[in-house]
């Protein structure tokens, strides 16, 4: 119990790290850094298959492909210009009544259940799959096209255009 | 494996839900104060993260696994969003040399 208290903090920690990071490649180390403590968190619930999914999609697909980004638009001959402290006041405001209002809603709940694993097998790939395959066969094929679409549509985008270029 | 979910056993559901509100609460800070582009979308990726580990928190609560697939499915939407997002970033940044969002107002009036 008390490791799921620990990994929470570090989630959090991490996760103020990355907004308040200087250099954007820092802020990318720190968000892997906090998505490996979301794999830990699913591997705390034996989602086992969301945790390999998360630790291989996540840390090593989608944030390789920020790391590639940065590198290619080269951001280090001027540092990102600050907003003034007005805005950012009133970000931090905005975002903690957000938070607040969350909490309030949730201080109106009774006192809550414990998060309990009635079966055991629940996360495991065997078990998810039959779903996915059975009742949930046709958004998975359609989540296959609008990969294909995404793919074409970056492609599309990020070649030069050779009437401008 | 069994020794790690019992570790986990006891931790009541508000406390997932703190979790993730704090947790998405900081994105949207983050979305609200920085002006570098890849950054708020780093932000973007955090707010998700944070609601697809309340679905399994929710899912394992309920002990129904249709969350977990739901979470699979905003994954692949994720990727493929990122993959959109920053080719967006690169065409922005080739037009206008820079990834400050305050460039970009031209729908302002």
């Amino acid at each position: 119990m008390s490791t799921f208290y620990f990994i929470a903090f570090l989630s959090i920690f991490f996760s103020i790290l990355v907004i308040t990071a200087k250099s954007p490649v820092h802020s990318i180390l720190y968000l892997i850094l906090t998505f490996f403590t979301f794999t830990i968190h699913y591997i705390l619930m034996n989602a086992q298959f969301l945790a390999v999914v998360n630790f291989i999609v996540y840390m090593g697909a989608i944030l390789v492909l920020f790391l590639y980004t940065l590198m290619l638009i080269n951001l280090n001959k001027e540092s990102e210009p600050r907003k003034s402290n007005l805005v950012k006041i009133a970000g931090f405001i905005g975002g903690a009544c957000f938070l607040i209002t969350i909490v309030a809603a949730l201080k109106a709940f009774t006192v809550s259940q414990p998060v309990l694993l009635s079966n055991p097998n629940l996360g495991l790939v065997k078990n998810l799959g039959k779903i996915l395959f059975n009742e949930f066969l046709l958004p998975f094929e359609v989540s296959s096209v609008l990969l294909l679409s995404a793919m074409v549509g970056a492609v599309l985008l990020a070649t030069k255009d050779p009437k401008t270029a | 494996m069994e020794t790690l979910t019992k570790t986990m056993q006891g931790v009541p559901l508000n406390h997932y839900i703190l979790l993730c509100a704090i947790i998405f609460s900081i994105g949207v800070i983050g979305v609200l104060i920085r002006r570098n582009a890849i950054v708020i979308f780093m932000s973007v990726e955090l707010m998700l993260n944070s609601v697809n580990l309340l679905l399994t928190a929710f899912s394992v609560y309920r002990g129904d696994a249709t969350g977990q697939v739901f979470v699979f499915f905003v994954m692949a939407l994720a990727a493929a969003e990122v993959a959109v997002g920053l080719a967006i970033i690169v065409m922005i940044y080739r037009n206008t040399n820079s990834v400050d969002i305050n460039v970009l107002n031209r729908l302002k009036w």
